[in-house]
């Protein structure tokens, strides 16, 4: 049985999937998702949503690499077992600064994509619910979660027909 | 709206549409293997076991199957580590400082160039691993809490920097590949059927390609872009301070982390050039690796090559003006001593060879940028011979001064990194898609001429 149905217009170009998206929206018809073959910049800010923030988690887990770099190698060196290397100090600041950079950097990064695959819900197992195999393809995909909409079936396909999707689908899933 | 630029070549040519895109580069992935690709992998792989065989023998015996002896201790093992990580850091400048530029053309290029920094990176640490002579103690460079005594690793030592250096480089590199493989291979698993698709499958981490997916998504790649650019200047300084920090007549020079750098980048767009060269030909993508994209990276080359010149000669200034008796020994004895000929292939190969590059017509010439790139390559290899081995054979010591000579032992573990670095390379272009789909789709409509015509 069908839980969810959609409607998805399918669109062959950028321009006129920004065009048909901003229209769409001033009508009051909510979309649930446009699926694109390639990024195209502006779509997100069009569809409404907020800027992404992935520097937030890089900033955060790269000040954790940082801390735990510097905790490591002073207190290994500087602490547990100070050596006498040449008379230098026993904590030499500038030469630690290698291995603190390339740690914050490695957290930075691997903090970041895996932040960024659980926000996504990305997983080697995550079955995806894909409106069109076309979008990964060629075409722009933009799916319409009826159940969320007030305006009537027909309405809405007509209007996307009318801004500009070359063919409109039902999708049940 | 798109305005285009009346100068500018278009990046992709031969009027593709989208689906011409994705058609074009999973075909191959698709397809069955071809009768070229079969030899070129069979080749590589021999080439792979015949040296594994002389690894493996260099691990049973022992370092007495180089040519080492008491006065060069370092010799073509470092040589090629320092090669190999070298040309890897083409990979990432192209991915990730070209994307800081905006430089669109690297679309075309960075997956494969990617791919040929993982390559290269996994056979530098081979070198690193041979070199140890005991490799199954290799996680002593790491640190661990141990019973050994004071056994920390020393975190003052470039040594020790390198380990964490490269292995994040590694890491990262990996991720940065990765990421940007992700909806290349859902464009492949939504073509696909069977066993074919549930691989694909899981490796797309199930990717549908929302916009609200892409946002996020482009964001990550600006920072992972922005976190490698530092990183892989930093990995190549590490490498070169590997020697600046030692005191050495001929490795103590403050000028070796840039120079370096350059170096790296230009080795490493040399093997891109090869690489890509091979790849455009067999795979039929003179479309997408046009004569602009061979152009632009014999550009790149021509500046590093010229970079590294202002290098070598500031060398030779620095240790005349610094009247360091030894200093300058060390650098006469480059030009001018039993290892002269090394030099003067550095010279001829690094300096020389790429100036032939501001000729427009030789920069467009494919047979002449692939000569040039392996002339290079070659050159680059020799730039880290002469570093290392000429400022070592002839010490302090005059009575324990010496030549060096190669035996098999060092022949045979270079050919191991060859035969596994080409066994690799196939076995990507064949199963994943050699140029990101992705990335040229989003430069199309800008650039291709059918857009413009219009």
């Amino acid at each position: 049985m069908a839980d969810k149905k959609y409607l998805v217009g399918i669109f062959n170009d950028e321009d006129v999937v920004m065009d048909a998206v901003q229209k769409i929206r001033s009508k009051g018809i909510k979309i649930h998702e446009v699926f694109c073959p390639y990024p195209v910049h502006g779509l997100d800010h069009v569809l409404g949503y907020e800027r992404p923030r992935m520097g937030v988690p890089a900033f955060l887990f790269g000040i954790t690499g940082t801390s735990l770099a510097f905790l490591l190698t002073f207190w290994t060196l500087g602490i547990d077992w100070p050596m006498n290397i040449g008379g230098k100090n026993f904590f030499p600041f500038p030469t630690n600064i290698p291995i603190v950079f390339e740690l914050t950097v490695l957290l930075a990064a691997f903090g970041m994509a895996f932040t960024f695959f659980f926000m996504e819900g990305l997983g080697p197992s995550v079955k995806p619910l894909i409106f069109d195999v076309r979008s990964t393809d060629d075409k722009f995909a933009m799916a319409i979660d009826l159940n969320k909409n007030t305006i009537s079936d027909s309405e809405i396909s007509s209007f996307l027909k009318e801004v500009g999707a070359e063919e409109v689908n039902v999708k049940e899933v | 709206m798109s305005v285009v630029s009346p100068i500018r070549e278009h990046l992709v040519t031969g009027g593709k549409t989208y689906h011409d895109v994705t058609e074009d580069i999973c075909r191959h992935v698709e397809a069955k293997p071809t009768k070229e690709w079969k030899v070129a992998f069979a080749i590589s792989v021999l080439v792979l076991l015949y040296g594994g065989s002389w690894v493996l023998w260099t691990w049973w015996e022992g370092l007495g199957v180089w040519g080492l002896n008491k006065t060069v201790g370092w010799a073509w093992d470092i040589t090629n580590f320092v090669w190999w990580v070298g040309i890897g850091h083409a990979g990432t400048l192209i991915s990730a400082i070209l994307l800081l530029f905006r430089q669109k053309w690297r679309t075309s290029i960075n997956r494969a160039a990617e791919a040929m920094t993982i390559f290269a990176v996994l056979c530098a640490a081979s070198f690193i691993l041979m070199h140890m002579g005991r490799p199954w103690l290799a996680y002593w460079a790491l640190p661990f809490p141990n019973t050994f005594g004071s056994l920390w690793v020393n975190f003052n030592s470039p040594l020790v920097w390198d380990v964490f250096a490269i292995s994040t480089y590694f890491s990262v590199s990996c991720l940065f590949w990765f990421i940007g493989l992700i909806p290349d291979l859902a464009t492949i698993r939504d073509r696909a059927t069977g066993v074919r698709k549930s691989i694909y499958g899981a490796l797309s981490l199930g990717w549908t390609g929302g916009a609200k997916t892409w946002a996020r998504y482009e964001d990550v790649s600006l920072i992972l872009a922005g976190l490698s650019t530092p990183l892989v200047l930093s990995v190549h300084t590490i490498v070169s301070m590997d020697f600046a920090t030692s005191v050495i007549p001929g490795w103590h020079t403050t000028i070796f982390p840039p120079y370096f750098v350059a170096g790296a980048i230009f080795s490493g767009f040399a093997m891109v050039q090869n690489l890509m060269l091979v790849t455009r030909v067999v795979y039929k993508l003179e479309d997408y690796i046009t004569l602009e994209h061979i152009s632009l990276m014999n550009k790149i080359i021509t500046v590093t090559g010229s970079i590294v010149g202002v290098a070598y000669i500031t060398e030779f200034f620095i240790a005349a003006y610094s009247g360091v008796e030894y200093e300058k020994y060390a650098f006469f004895n480059r030009a001018a001593g039993p290892l002269w000929w090394s030099y003067l292939a550095m010279m001829t190969c690094n300096v020389l060879s790429p100036q032939i590059f501001w000729f427009k017509s030789m920069r467009e010439n494919i047979v002449v940028s692939f000569v040039i790139a392996v002339v290079v390559n070659i050159g680059m290899w020799f730039e880290r011979f002469v570093i290392i081995v000429t400022s070592l054979h002839r010490d302090y010591l005059p009575s324990s001064w010496t030549y060096f000579t190669p035996r098999m032992g060092d022949i045979g573990d270079y050919l191991f990194s060859f035969g596994f670095f080409f066994t690799c390379f196939l076995l990507f272009s064949k199963f994943l898609p050699v140029i990101n789909m992705a990335e040229v789709k989003s430069v199309l409509k800008s650039s291709s001429e059918k857009n413009s015509k219009q």
